[in-house]
């Protein structure tokens, strides 16, 4: 028979489809021809298909080579379809039984000597064909890693394609070990009581891991706003099963596997730089469209240093994923829909000199300056951000205190045990977090105490605060009312939460 | 480029051997030969040959001496087959007679040292 078949995933976003890899050797002049919308990395396949057979010892066959890709409508890219082409033409040529890689999806580039190399998005891919009702997998043995989170399926990493022909030829393999999920030792490195002082900025990093707030730290260099922002992954709770397969698939598609481990169930931390583009923070691409910063920080934390330094435009992108937890980006391509649900950390000098703090006395800038400067920061963007707090620079009778801070260890034990609180309060809800309660709930069930909302009421009266930043409050109350186990946010947590939204004057 | 139009003899040389080789491997099997190396401006078709069915078919014969460079069959190049297309219209403007119906063929011949040969023949590529 001088037909092949064989399955492969060709992704859009993060969504899979299975993709017929179907290979016809005719009569002809020898040639290869590639059917199917494919890209360049997928059109150069043929070289390398070429010189990794014939150097693991297979033939080349001297005729006409079609290989078509289908369904042929839908854009293909990249270069994990090296594997899957290979083993359709070896089928083709029927020198490799077709009972044993018949319902089996092979991803993987090959490498001209035959290796398998790894590729991008081998998670979601393998997500994706699981959903099809496929269940085993041929993969890189490089990402065996992610690949192998894929529990219910049988994954068979590959080194390379002599030793896969081997097993499609005789059934012999070497056996493999299975993956745990496992907690990164990194986040020992960053712990909370490094941090001197700063009582006020530790609260409030402690009340938005509780709820998911948004959190705004403002104060002179070198008081420690970078250095609170990189210890909150730490005092998040682990991820779960479920997230930690959204995260690594999000990573794997962005390719930043090698610096975050594929079982890692600590929450992501990404800092892009505030010189960074609208398509780096929210994601884009002409013909793949990859994610940004803010869904590889999905299910963590979003860290903007010198926020007012950023681009036009840049920080306000990020309201629509602020508000709806996913981002939908639009090309000729295709719209694709990537998750990001993310804490937003915004560090900001309080002026373009950073001294204007504490008595002002060191700053330079003009009073013009010192007002533009947060302005930066427009008022849709400030409205969704729940905590605003002042980093003062520290005074020598914090430094010269030496007893350690509280450590992340055990703030994140007060953090799980104020969201297993409301998690119990949301049982029959659909949210999880009290950053999320809608308004209407707020209204109505979720209220805190008669006086604190007496409290609220008079400062909406008194026009201190909108009828937005009421119900903001309410959710941070909940969360000051979550860590101190208060069946319901009263007067005290409900004016934290209001010094905590309305303390910085901006 | 000292020895140029040695390789250029060789060369020569190797390609009739692969043409003759092509031709008796035709008339083996009852195809007749209408014309060999028919030349104008353009270039040559290397065989024309009359199936008994009467279908015309324009070969290109392709030798090598080794597989240093490939197949044989490999060394027919697009460029080639469109020249060759061409031609076979020249050729047809040529020759009034009305045939049957016409295609193109392409013939590999491999020879090794001991002067023994391996054939490929391609009938209607393109």
């Amino acid at each position: 028979m001088s037909l092949g078949q064989s399955l492969s995933i060709a992704l859009v976003g993060l969504t899979g489809h299975v993709v017929n890899v179907e290979v016809d050797i005719a009569d002809g002049l020898p040639g290869y021809t590639l059917l199917g919308l494919p890209d360049t990395a997928l059109t150069e396949s043929r070289d390398r298909i070429r010189s990794a057979l014939v150097n693991s010892g297979e033939v080349w066959p001297n005729k006409k080579v079609i290989v078509s890709l289908s369904p042929a409508w839908m854009h293909k890219s990249g270069s994990g379809f090296d594997l899957p082409i290979a083993i359709s033409l070896l089928l083709a040529s029927g020198v490799i039984p077709s009972e044993r890689s018949s319902e089996i999806v092979y991803i993987g580039e090959l490498a001209l000597d035959g290796r398998i190399r790894s590729v991008r998005g081998v998670l979601p891919s393998l997500i994706a064909a699981y959903k099809n009702g496929i269940r085993s997998a041929v993969v890189p043995l490089a990402n065996f890693g992610e690949a192998a989170l894929m529990s219910e399926m049988v994954v068979v990493p590959m080194p390379d394609i002599a030793t896969l022909l081997h097993w499609l030829r005789t059934g012999e393999r070497a056996q493999v070990r299975k993956l745990e999920l496992e907690v990164d030792e990194e986040d020992d490195s960053l712990d909370f009581s490094d941090v001197a002082g700063q009582d006020g900025a530790r609260f409030a990093a402690e009340v938005s891991a509780v709820g998911g707030h948004h959190l705004l730290l403002i104060g002179p260099p070198g008081a420690g706003k970078t250095m609170i922002a990189q210890r909150l992954p730490g005092i998040l709770p682990p991820l779960s099963r479920e997230e930690s397969l959204e995260v690594t698939a999000l990573h794997s598609i962005a390719g930043g596997l090698s610096i975050r481990s594929p079982l890692s169930t600590c929450a992501p931390f990404i800092s892009p730089h505030h010189t960074a583009t609208r398509v780096a923070m929210v994601g884009g691409g002409s013909h793949q469209i990859r994610p940004g910063a803010c869904s590889l920080a999905h299910r963590g934390v979003l860290f903007i240093d010198e926020a007012p330094e950023c681009g036009v435009g840049v920080l306000d992108s990020l309201r629509q994923p602020l508000e709806s937890g996913s981002i939908t980006i639009a090309r000729s391509v295709g719209s694709v829909a990537y998750p990001a649900q993310f804490i937003l950390i915004l560090a900001a000098n309080p002026c373009p000199c950073g001294m204007f703090s504490g008595r002002g006395r060191n700053c330079t800038c003009s009073s013009h300056q010192v007002r533009r400067y947060l302005s930066k920061l427009s008022g849709p963007l400030m409205d969704r951000i729940d905590l605003r707090v002042e980093v003062e620079p520290l005074g020598r009778v914090q430094l010269m205190h030496n007893e350690l801070g509280t450590s992340s260890a055990q703030i994140r034990q007060r953090v799980m045990n104020a969201r297993s609180f409301a998690t119990r309060r949301f049982i029959n809800e659909s949210w999880t977090l009290n950053a999320q309660i809608p308004s209407r709930a707020l209204r109505t069930v979720y209220q805190p105490e008669a006086k604190a909302m007496n409290f609220l009421h008079s400062e909406l009266d008194k026009e201190h605060i909108s009828a937005r930043g009421l119900h903001k409050i309410m959710r941070t109350a909940w969360s000051i009312a979550d860590l101190s186990q208060h069946p319901k946010p009263t007067l005290e947590d409900t004016q934290r939460a209001f010094a905590l939204r309305e303390g910085v004057g901006i | 480029m000292a020895d140029t139009r040695k390789t250029d003899t060789r060369n020569i040389a190797l390609g009739k051997f692969g043409e003759d080789v092509i031709a008796n491997f035709l008339q083996q099997r009852d195809v007749q030969i209408l014309e060999r190396n028919w030349r104008i401006k353009e270039g040559e078709i290397d065989i024309v040959a009359l199936y008994p069915n009467g279908t015309i078919a324009f070969v290109e014969v392709k030798t090598r001496s080794s597989l240093a460079f490939g197949q044989p069959l490999e060394g027919i190049s697009p460029i080639k087959m469109a020249r060759l297309q061409r031609l076979s219209l020249a050729w047809r403007a040529c020759h009034s007679r009305r045939w049957r119906s016409f295609q193109i063929d392409c013939a590999g011949v491999l020879i090794d040292k001991n002067g023994s040969h391996i054939i490929e023949y391609r009938a209607n590529v393109s």
